[in-house]
């Protein structure tokens, strides 16, 4: 393994301890692994989402009910052995919406910090490294879209996805979501710009892009890990949040949003209608940041993490 | 200093112009108000459904720009346009505004302050039972969404009111309609009802700032300048008041200007559940009803909020670190 570029990684303590993981023969990723391995509340939280995404796939299977059917002799029933979450107003099975929702929304949060911290990075990267009116004409972009909630662009944009695929409001999702990783991003792009190896391969004639996309941004890999992990958790609450108004995942379709949406007009009286969706919805978000946390203290265990350690 | 005030001031009025522009120009193409009026019974003619769009300046048959130069034309005299029923956009937002700054300023202002103290409190009595009891408070409000917040503290004040047997918290509207009495009387409804939509936003920025200010504060105790100022006399207290506090809360007036759009969105959630008629139950309403003027006022309105909080978290900055006014 070459020596160690990445600026995270960039301290004494860092260095000397990936030093002595090599001379006992583990690789970085290995030492990483077991870093993170020895956080039990980050295994634990790792355990809880792989948990989350088994039942959201393979828990309907175990109902008979499927999330369009309708039981027409049971009608806002409580949780029972037939229906395990009850039923709503038309008869639908609450247990099988909320895993319908839960499929949704854990697919949608995966994809949009996909795609998010993938823009980010092409963006940030490219703005850092070119300079000049690149950058002036980048930042500027960015700065024009953190002055607008990303938020009220969604809503409205939502007449655009209405009745296409969602596939759209993901792409819309992460498209006003990634500036903030982009300004990081640029900042560390600046300063790699200046090392050796980056220069080596811009005065050996390798294309510009080429050189973001196999120097600078592998260099900086752990943070772009972290950041896809902490922006899951975003993603899933701002899908839920806009479709809880009706401006995300869109009918007959169902996510933990608009279940919840639908389950808080009555949460006074039939609480079972939204408090499942609404429990999974905190675990799957809060399982998504403990282990973005353990991420980031087993890829650089001397920086404090800005929300600060659990 | 008041140069590069000035100078970041115009950069935020160019943002904020560029952005309102932006908000014409998505919300002109996306949203249909000419649908409003078609499907109707009686079927309404062609004509008469452009007339009344055109009176409104959103027939979609109008080009974009052309209508977006009569709408500026009319925002420079302080007419934001007409809504879809046809009233007063300004009128409206007349109305509407100062329910969401009220909820808007208590909300930011109350979090701020008590985020920073709960903040400090964690760094000063690190790995103490309190410390750890708000780091997991705060990652467990931080993962549940505004929506959800609110309808638990919806929840729990029915609970609260049945178990109490009294009306002791409101939870639809700003105020009782038709109550009447005295003034004191009329400020304690509306406190009664200010109480759970404040804390549903609140909580939220308590969770947020802590969690920042405990780290920027942890990172200030070690230091040297905190142990001098100790050696030459100073009590703790003091010291970490005077020299530690005001060091670490430098990044929190960065946050302050990311964060105000969440806050922002938050509000919006707010209103909406508790029955406020303010500015972001306006914009949820208006996407529907697309109704193109109040949707694009309300989002001037939310770049103008994030401008002034902008602009006060760079006087902050430099009120905080002389370094700035140097410059």
């Amino acid at each position: 393994m070459a020596i160690p570029t990445d600026p995270i990684l960039f301290d004494l303590d860092e260095a000397a301890a990936l030093e002595s993981a090599e001379a006992a023969g583990l690789s970085r990723g290995r030492l990483v692994l077991r870093r993170f391995l020895r956080r039990r509340l980050s295994v634990a939280g790792l355990a809880v989402l792989v948990f989350l995404f088994v039942l959201a796939f393979l828990g309907p299977y175990l109902s008979k009910w499927d999330y369009r059917s309708h039981d027409f002799n049971a009608f806002l029933e409580p949780p029972s052995w037939s229906h395990w979450f009850g039923t709503s107003q038309i008869g639908e099975d609450v247990y099988a919406q909320t895993l319908r929702g839960l499929q949704k929304s854990l697919i949608i949060g995966l994809l949009a910090a996909l795609f998010s911290t993938g823009l980010a990075a092409v963006v940030g990267a490219s703005a850092g490294y070119y300079g000049g009116w690149v950058e002036r004409v980048l930042m500027w972009v960015v700065d024009l879209l953190l002055v607008l909630p990303g938020f009220l662009i969604l809503a409205i944009l939502s007449p655009t996805f209405r009745g296409r695929t969602w596939l759209l409001f993901v792409i819309l999702l992460a498209g006003f979501s990634w500036m903030i990783t982009a300004r990081v991003v640029r900042g560390l792009s600046i300063s790699l710009r200046e090392r050796e190896f980056v220069q080596a391969a811009r005065f050996m004639g390798v294309p510009s892009w080429q050189i973001i996309l196999r120097h600078l941004l592998p260099n900086m890999s752990s943070l772009l890990i972290i950041d896809a992990t902490i922006n899951v958790g975003g993603a899933i609450l701002a899908e839920t949040g806009l479709s809880y108004f009706g401006f995300g995942v869109q009918p007959p379709d169902v996510s933990l949003g608009t279940l919840i949406a639908d389950g808080t007009r009555s949460a006074l009286t039939f609480p079972w209608l939204f408090l499942f969706a609404g429990g999974l919805l905190i675990t799957a978000v809060l399982a998504v940041s403990v282990v973005g946390d353990g991420l980031r203290d087993a890829f650089d265990p001397n920086a404090a993490s800005p929300r600060g350690r659990l | 200093m008041a140069r590069f005030l000035l100078r970041r001031l115009l950069n935020y009025a160019v943002l904020v112009a560029l952005a309102t522009t932006l908000g014409y120009f998505l919300a002109g193409t996306t949203l249909h108000p000419r649908s409003n009026y078609e499907g109707r019974n009686p079927p309404l003619s062609a004509a008469s459904i452009n007339r009344q769009l055109d009176d409104l300046n959103l027939n979609d048959h109008t080009p974009i720009a052309k209508r977006f130069g009569r709408w500026l034309g009319g925002v420079v005299h302080g007419d934001f346009g007409k809504t879809v029923t046809g009233d007063s956009v300004t009128a409206e937002m007349g109305r509407r505004i100062g329910v969401s700054l009220r909820l808007l300023v208590i909300g930011s202002f109350l979090g701020g302050l008590l985020g920073v103290g709960v903040g400090v409190l964690g760094a000063v009595r690190q790995y103490h039972f309190s410390d750890h009891a708000s780091a997991v408070l705060s990652f467990v409000i931080l993962s549940t969404p505004v929506f959800l917040v609110a309808v638990l503290l919806k929840l729990a004040a029915l609970n609260l009111n049945q178990l109490t047997g009294v009306q002791l918290l409101d939870y639809t509207g700003e105020y009782t309609p038709g109550l009447s009495g005295g003034g004191a009387h009329l400020v304690l409804d509306r406190v009664r009802h200010l109480i759970l939509p404040t804390l549903s936003i609140v909580l939220g920025q308590i969770a947020f700032y802590s969690r920042y200010q405990r780290n920027a504060m942890l990172d200030v105790l070690g230091s040297d300048f905190l142990r001098t100022a100790q050696a030459k006399g100073l009590r703790r207290n003091h010291a970490l008041i005077k020299h530690g506090l005001r060091t670490a809360l430098i990044p929190m007036a960065t946050f302050f200007a990311y964060n105000f759009g969440l806050l922002v969105t938050g509000a919006t959630f707010t209103e909406k559940i508790f029955g406020w008629h303010g500015m972001g139950e306006w914009f949820v309403d208006s996407v529907t009803t697309n109704d193109v003027n109040a949707v694009v006022t309300v989002t001037l309105f939310v770049a103008v909020l994030v401008l002034i909080a902008g602009m006060l978290s760079d006087l902050a900055y430099a009120a905080l670190d002389p370094r700035v006014r140097i410059r």
